[in-house]
């Protein structure tokens, strides 16, 4: 039996999936958005994955980026693993896609700030 | 000396959503936003994880995104501002002396917005014995280290206390490869969001030590270790619960104070249960003209609660240069927090502008199956359910039309908890 918090409001049901025979049964959760939630938490949880990489030539050295979708929880450590390997140049927009399809999640690493080429004077 | 209309203190999300509003509607469009770093956002621009926006745009951003929205905003208005300048003194007639680079100045505004944020309380706030070794970090401190300035500050962590920013670092952390080896609360239960602890703890097996301590930090050069022990209720350490913690790295989370030294020295009065200034629903302050808005006046856990509340006192800010006289005092009823509340904001209503307002609140305890009641001349006049409180998560009550419309102002407003029966 395994158990799963719902964060969906400050309530926090603690919801079990119970498996008897071929049935999946989830007991505990106090509405229909929980029973949904559960579900998807059991089957694949998913998050989205924000850090910094380096930027090139910039008025920042380090670039905020995330996940254009959530990817699946057992991949975030491998997607750190590339994202510290990867740089960019300035200047940079907001929602420009630094890593397409990573690990072929589907989802995009993009920029979550803007930053200007560095000023010498 | 130079003068505005309305003056900004401060450029985080309290003082971009305050200065677009002002903009909005000022006719002379003479406003000046002034902050300290070197650029506009704020603490948003080091909180890189998503969560924010969701109530204000509908959509999950992440810190610097939800900024830049407003950052754009305020530069395509060709809204006025300074970064890299500290002021460093208001006075209650509404002078503002600045410092940058190029010197000292003096400005002049009709209204001021106070924005400054909030400060974190240190090691020293909660009184840890042991050595000052190095490792010893704020949360937000490591937040700007790691995510602004991309140092790696450890790699073993402790965490004292479970706020937000606390519970945020521990993700923070464990993704760039630094054990973080539990986090230690001495209260009963959380003060962080639901969501964070599932998924900056849970999701990485972070143990979240309740009702524990940290008693002792050990190490000379650098951070050695921790000892922790379990607490009872008068969180006293129960003996015989001690154990070592072997860390090089010790990050404090134990909550924000409200920055208002120089509010204070503009004359504005401090309500000591939020720590920030007592205001009306025009979020205007005790000293006429100024406004407060944002982590300056009580802390908040949603930035968008931030944006709205500042989008209030913006748009007062601005009425206030064109009718001064409505915002004279005298003309103010007490809204008061009772029984398990343990604040409100605005803390008065200005009959001037009897309009709909929202207050938050904070309770100030766990409570389960309970009531919140608004009450005036001894009527109900609002009762709503709530299953679960906790001092975590503020909570908001509106004030619409209706319910303004069967009030007594001669009379208190009083919130409080009662048992659902």
């Amino acid at each position: 039996m395994e158990k799963i918090t719902c964060i969906l409001c400050p309530k926090g049901c603690s919801i079990e999936k119970k498996e008897e025979g071929n049935e999946i049964k989830y007991i505990g959760y106090g509405c229909t958005r929980g029973l949904e939630y559960a579900k998807d938490e059991f089957t694949q949880p998913k998050r989205i994955l924000t850090t910094t990489i380096h930027v090139k030539d910039g008025e920042l050295e380090f670039l905020p980026v995330r996940t254009n979708k959530p990817i699946p929880k057992k991949l975030l450590f491998d997607a750190m693993a590339i994202l510290r390997k990867v740089e960019v140049t300035a200047p940079v927009e907001v929602g420009s896609v630094v890593v397409k399809n990573i690990l072929d999640t589907g989802a995009d690493v993009i920029a979550t700030r803007k930053v200007r080429k560095k000023s010498f004077f | 000396m130079h003068e505005y209309s309305v003056i900004v203190i401060g450029g985080g999300p309290a003082g971009l959503a305050a200065a677009l509003k002002s903009f909005e509607n000022l006719d002379d469009k003479r406003i000046l936003i002034i902050e300290r770093d070197s650029f506009l956002g704020g603490i948003l621009n080091q909180c890189i994880h998503p969560g924010f926006g969701l109530h204000y745009f509908k959509e999950e951003l992440t810190g610097p995104e939800y900024a830049q929205r407003f950052i754009e905003l305020v530069e395509k208005n060709g809204i006025e501002y300074l970064t890299d300048t500290h002021v460093m003194d208001i006075t209650p007639e509404k002078e503002v002396t600045i410092v940058n680079k190029h010197g000292l100045k003096k400005l002049k505004a009709k209204a001021i917005v106070l924005a400054m944020g909030a400060r974190e309380r240190t090691r020293g706030a909660v009184q840890i014995p042991g050595t000052r070794p190095a490792g010893i970090f704020t949360a937000g401190q490591a937040q700007r280290f790691i995510n602004i300035e991309g140092y790696k500050i450890g790699k073993k962590a402790v965490i004292v206390g479970s706020g937000d920013i606390g519970l945020i670092m521990a993700r923070r952390l464990t993704l760039e490869g630094i054990e973080v080896k539990a986090v230690v609360e001495i209260m009963p239960y959380s003060t962080g969001l639901r969501r964070n602890i599932v998924q900056c703890l849970e999701d990485f097996g972070i143990p979240l030590l309740l009702s524990h301590k940290v008693v002792k930090i050990h190490g000379n050069e650098r951070v050695e270790g921790v000892t922790i022990s379990v607490v009872d209720s008068d969180f006293k350490e129960i003996p015989g619960t001690q154990r070592f913690i072997e860390c090089d790295t010790v990050l404090f989370s134990v909550g924000l104070i409200p920055e208002n030294e120089l509010s204070k020295k503009a004359g504005v009065v401090i309500d000591e249960r939020t720590g920030g200034p007592f205001v009306d629903n025009t979020f205007s302050t005790t000293a006429n003209g100024i406004f407060a808005c944002g982590n300056v006046l009580h802390i908040h856990d949603l930035v968008d609660n931030v944006t709205l509340e500042a989008e209030t006192a913006g748009k007062y800010a601005a009425l206030y240069c064109q009718n001064p006289e409505l915002f004279q005092k005298g003309k103010l009823t007490n809204i008061i927090a009772s029984d398990g509340i343990r604040y409100v904001v605005p803390q008065h209503l200005n009959r001037n502008f009897l309009e709909p307002t929202i207050l938050r609140f904070r309770v100030n305890n766990v409570y389960h199956d309970k009531v919140i009641l608004l009450i005036n001349s001894g009527k109900k006049l609002l009762k709503i359910k709530k299953q679960y409180l906790s001092p975590g998560e503020m909570e908001s009550i509106a004030l619409s039309e209706k319910i303004l419309s069967q009030m007594d102002f001669s009379e208190d407003i009083i919130l409080k908890l009662e048992d659902d029966k």
